[in-house]
């Protein structure tokens, strides 16, 4: 599959992560998104941006529980768990979230 | 709202059984798949919750080198990813004494922090394992 932005094409793989992690950027976040219906808030970007800085400094996307824990970490513990990651991604923050930030599907979620 | 799936429990406790996974890295980190393979197959086992050591022996110990620069030949640098292991829960890395020392190379090289062994050391943490994997 592929999204397109203002006649651009942005090439993904069946499941929607894109396959070239540098073409990323905040309007293909927000349409991805759409595609997942999901409007993204403030709290939303906080989740995806940390994921891409993880990506920065490991070149891996992290497993649900690495995330949730760095998470808790990084903004606190009533972020750092599932309940409110799932209540932003109902269908999986690795999943989603890691699709909207442009990275590749977690390691180790199968 | 009923069609989404169920919130997982913070603590995974799901998983049950918990073996002694052990990784033997033997190979130069680029011109074959194996450490690269290796390091996947070290993420997934912690995500799973495993006990898992890893050990770098032979020319497997310039996998952790410090400082390396893979672009030039069009490889993707994944030694970043070594530094991911203390999130994931690993922290019995190992270095063979022998082949560090016969490299010219001391735990200072290394990007993540290791324990040295000699290879007696090595054998006897083999021994304690339920499942070796060598690659």
């Amino acid at each position: 599959m592929a999204y397109e932005i203002n006649g651009e094409t942005f090439d993904a793989d069946e499941e929607g992560y894109i396959t070239d992690i540098g073409s990323w950027n905040e309007g293909l976040a927000d349409l991805i998104a759409l595609d997942e219906k999901i409007e993204m808030t403030e709290e939303h970007w906080e989740v995806v941006n940390f994921l891409r800085e993880y990506y920065d400094e490991y070149q891996i996307a992290p497993a649900v529980r690495v995330l949730t824990k760095a998470i808790g970490k990084k903004f606190g513990k009533e972020k750092g768990n599932n309940k409110y990651l799932y209540s932003l991604f109902p269908y999986g923050p690795a999943k989603q979230a890691c699709k909207i930030a442009g990275l590749p599907k977690p390691t180790g979620c199968i | 709202m009923s069609d989404l799936p169920p919130i997982p429990p913070d603590d995974e406790d799901e998983f049950g059984v918990v073996k002694k996974f052990c990784y033997v890295n033997r190979k130069a980190p680029y011109g074959t798949v194996y450490a690269l393979e290796s390091l996947e197959m070290v993420l997934i086992a912690a995500a799973f919750d495993q006990d898992v050591s890893v050990v770098f022996m032979d020319d497997g110990v310039y996998q952790i080198k410090s400082e390396q620069a893979p672009e030039a030949a069009g490889m993707k640098n994944f030694s970043k990813t070594y530094r991911a292991l203390e999130g994931y829960d690993v922290e019995k890395l190992y270095v063979s004494k022998e082949s560090m020392e016969e490299r010219g190379l001391t735990t200072d090289d290394f990007l993540v922090d290791v324990e040295v062994l000699d290879h007696a050391a090595l054998s006897a943490l083999m021994a304690e394992q339920e499942v070796v994997i060598t690659s």
